[in-house]
C-alpha cells in the first residue's frame, strides 16, 4: 500500500460506489439496469451504432450526449473500412472495463496510479466464420491483455489489482460465460 | 406444555458450547436433537472423512483434546465420541430422537412443538447447524440423462461409483478431497474449479491452522470486516484432514492426473458442458491471496519471537495452470459417468415460523443476534468470528450470546 502524504486520488469516486453497494442491498429492484444499442445498416458490411439512453436505477437515463460506432470490414475483407470490425470493439470493451475497475480497486485500496497501459490481442481461427471447418468457433479461442503499470504499490499489490479487476468485471464475464443471446425479427 | 427458560435446536458443538455456557449462568435449558448427540457428523459423510483441523484445536468450554496425537485430525467415529463424551461430562439435557416441528413466538417468548410434546421458552437457540442439505446448482436440471449425479451427502467412498469417469464441480475443501480420493480409485477426475482458497497443510513445519490461531486470523471479529458478506461466502480452505498430512492443492491434483477446468457455467441441450474462461485468473487470485496471508504470518511470526521458527519463510510454487484450459466437455462422449456436486451446503428451517430468513435461506442475524428478541442462532459461517463453523470457534461465541442472552431475560424482567 502507499505511504504518500497527499490522499490518493484517481478520479474515481470510491465512495459513491460503497455507497450504491449499501443502497442496493437494501433495494435490489433498483440494480436492474438495461444497456441499449440502435444499430442501422449502411452499406456492405459497413453498419452504424449509436448509443444514448439506458435503464436504471428505477428510471430512465441517459449519456450527456450520444455515441457513435462504426462497425465495418478492412480492406483485406474487401470491406470499405469505414470503422472497426465488431470483433475488435469486444477487445475495445473488455479493456475498457478491466482498466476502469483497475482504477476504482485502486482507488478503494489506496494505491496511487501513475499510468496504466494495456495491449490486448485476440486469437481467432477465420475458417469458423467462413464455414470451412465445423469444428473450428466463431469467435476467439483466447484473448491476451497485458497491462503495464506504474503505481505507488509493491508489484504483488499491483497484480492483485488486475486479478481483482476481473473478478469484477461485467465483460470479462460475459466473455468467459455463456449468455443467452435472443435476436428477433419485428 | 412444559416450561424452560431456554430451547436449544441441536445437540452438536455448538448447542452444547451454548448448553455448557448457560449452565454456568444457571439459565436452564433443554436441547431438542432430532437423532443422538453429534447428528450431522453420523449422517451424510463419506468413509474416508476426517476433520481439517488437528485434534488440539478442538477445544470447547471447559473440554479438551487429551488424546496421545494432537497434531493428528479425528476420524467421523472419532469426532462422535469426543463430542458424545462432552455431552456426558457436562451432563447436557439432551432430549434425543425428538423433532422440532415447530418454533414460533408467542408472547413474549416462544413455543417449541417437538414429537415428544410442547416447550414454552423465553429464549431459544438455533444451533441446528449450517450444513443441512448439499446444495445442488441449477445447472445440474441440465444434466442429461444416464449420467450419475450425486451429492457428498450422499456419497460414501468410490466404490459405489459406476465404472468411468467423475466430473467433481467445486473445489473447495469437499472438492478437492474427493477428487483425489476418487482419481486414486482409478475413476479419471476432471475438476471444475471456480473461485478458490488455497491452503497448504503444513507451513513451515507446523499445521497451518496452528498458524491461524496463533496469529488470530481465525479470531477476527465479523465487526471488523470491511466487507462481512464476502466473509460469509467465502469458499472452504484447501485441506483434507490425513494421516500424511498431504497438502491437496490444483497442483497436486494436476501431478495426479485430475483434469482441471473452470466453474460449470452450462449444460447445453446438447448436453455439452460449457467451463468458465476465467480459472486462469481465479488461480492467480489464489495464489495471490495466498501470497498475502503468508506474508501476514511471517510478519506476525518476525514480531512474536518466531522469527526464522520452527522452518524459515517459503513460497510455494505458483498454480500450473493450460494457457488454454478446455471450455467444452462433451458430456455424452461416454468420458464422465458422474458429476459429484461439491457447491456448497444449504441450512434448512422447514419447522422456523418466524420470519427471520433471508431471501436465501439464511438466518438473519448481527453476530448471532437474530431481529426477533430472544432467539439466536449459532454455528453459521463467520458468525461473529472466522473460526465460527470449526468446534474450536463456537465456545467464544457460545460465551458472548449466552451473555447477550441473560441480559435480554434481564431487561425483561426488569422491564415487567
Amino acid at each position: 500500500m502507499t505511504t504518500t502524504a497527499t490522499p490518493v486520488d484517481n478520479g474515481v469516486n470510491v465512495e459513491f460506489l460503497l455507497g450504491a453497494k449499501e443502497i442496493l442491498a437494501a433495494q435490489p429492484a433498483a440494480a436492474d439496469f438495461k444497456w441499449r444499442a440502435s444499430n442501422t445498416w449502411i452499406n456492405g458490411t459497413h453498419s452504424r451504432t449509436t448509443v444514448y439512453d439506458f435503464f436504471g436505477l428505477g428510471a430512465e437515463q441517459a449519456h450527456k450526449r450520444e455515441f457513435t460506432f462504426h462497425g465495418d470490414h478492412p480492406g483485406v475483407f474487401e470491406g470499405e473500412d469505414e470503422g472497426v470490425t465488431p470483433v475488435e470493439l469486444l477487445l475495445v470493451a473488455l479493456a475498457g472495463c478491466l482498466t476502469g475497475g483497475v482504477a476504482a480497486v485502486a482507488q478503494n485500496r489506496d494505491i496511487q496510479l501513475n499510468s496504466v497501459t494495456a495491449t490486448v490481442e485476440g486469437d481467432m481461427d477465420i475458417r469458423g466464420i467462413l464455414g470451412v471447418d465445423p469444428d473450428v468457433r466463431n469467435a476467439y479461442s483466447q484473448i491476451r491483455v497485458t497491462y503495464k503499470i506504474d503505481a505507488d504499490a509493491s508489484p504483488a499489490d499491483i497484480k492483485s489489482l488486475v486479478a481483482q479487476s476481473q473478478k469484477r468485471s461485467a465483460v470479462f464475464d460475459a466473455l468467459t460465460n455463456p449468455t443467452n443471446v435472443i435476436v428477433r425479427v419485428v | 406444555m412444559r416450561h424452560v427458560t431456554t430451547v436449544i435446536v441441536g445437540a452438536g458443538q455448538s448447542g452444547l458450547a451454548m448448553s455448557r455456557c448457560l449452565e454456568e449462568l444457571a439459565i436452564d435449558h433443554v436441547l431438542i436433537e432430532r437423532g443422538e448427540v453429534a447428528n450431522s457428523w453420523r449422517t451424510g459423510r463419506w468413509d474416508s472423512l476426517r476433520l481439517l483441523t488437528p485434534n488440539w484445536q478442538s477445544r470447547l468450554p471447559d473440554y479438551q483434546y487429551e488424546g496421545d496425537d494432537p497434531d493428528g485430525y479425528m476420524t467421523m467415529p472419532e469426532v462422535i465420541e469426543y463430542i458424545s463424551t462432552y455431552a456426558s461430562t457436562i451432563a447436557a439435557p439432551v432430549e434425543s430422537h425428538t423433532d422440532v416441528t415447530a418454533v414460533r413466538t408467542e408472547g413474549d417468548g416462544f413455543r417449541v412443538e417437538t414429537t415428544s410434546g410442547e416447550w414454552r421458552a423465553r429464549s431459544v437457540v438455533l444451533a441446528s447447524g449450517p450444513y443441512n442439505r448439499a446444495e445442488i446448482p441449477k445447472v445440474a436440471e441440465a444434466l442429461p440423462e444416464g449420467i450419475d449425479s450425486i451429492t457428498p451427502s450422499e456419497y460414501r467412498n468410490p466404490d459405489q461409483l459406476a465404472e468411468g469417469g467423475v466430473l467433481v464441480v467445486g473445489a473447495g475443501s469437499t472438492g478437492i478431497q474427493l477428487a483425489d480420493e476418487i482419481h486414486r480409485s482409478g475413476h479419471p477426475v476432471t475438476l471444475s474449479v471456480g473461485g478458490h482458497v488455497r491452503t497448504p497443510r503444513v507451513y513451515r513445519g507446523m499445521d497451518i491452522m496452528w498458524w491461524l490461531d496463533a496469529a488470530g486470523i481465525l479470531d477476527e471479529r465479523y465487526d471488523q470486516m470491511d466487507d462481512i458478506v464476502r466473509a460469509r461466502h467465502l469458499p472452504s480452505f484447501q485441506l483434507v484432514g490425513s494421516t500424511s498430512r498431504a497438502t491437496i492443492d490444483l497442483n497436486a491434483l494436476q501431478d495426479l492426473g485430475v483434469n482441471v477446468v473452470g466453474r460449470l457455467a452450462r449444460i447445453t441441450a446438447e448436453g455439452v458442458a460449457q467451463f468458465a474462461g476465467s480459472l486462469i485468473n481465479n488461480c492467480t487470485l489464489a495464489d495471490l491471496k495466498l501470497g498475502r496471508l503468508l506474508d501476514a504470518l511471517d510478519a506476525w511470526a518476525d514480531e512474536h519471537g518466531w522469527a526464522g521458527e520452527p522452518e524459515p519463510p517459503e513460497r510455494f510454487p505458483a498454480t500450473a495452470v493450460s494457457s488454454s484450459p478446455p471450455l467444452l466437455l462433451r458430456l455424452r462422449s461416454g468420458q464422465i459417468k458422474t458429476v459429484l456436486w461439491a457447491t456448497g451446503y444449504q441450512p434448512e428451517y422447514p419447522w422456523l415460523e418466524i420470519p427471520v430468513l433471508d431471501g436465501k435461506g439464511w438466518v438473519r442475524h448481527d453476530g448471532g443476534v437474530t431481529p426477533v428478541p430472544g432467539l439466536y442462532l449459532m454455528g453459521a459461517p463467520f458468525l461473529r468470528r472466522r473460526k465460527s463453523t470449526f468446534i474450536d470457534g463456537v465456545g467464544d461465541d457460545a460465551r458472548d450470546l449466552a451473555g447477550h442472552l441473560v441480559k435480554y431475560l434481564d431487561e425483561v424482567a426488569n422491564a415487567g
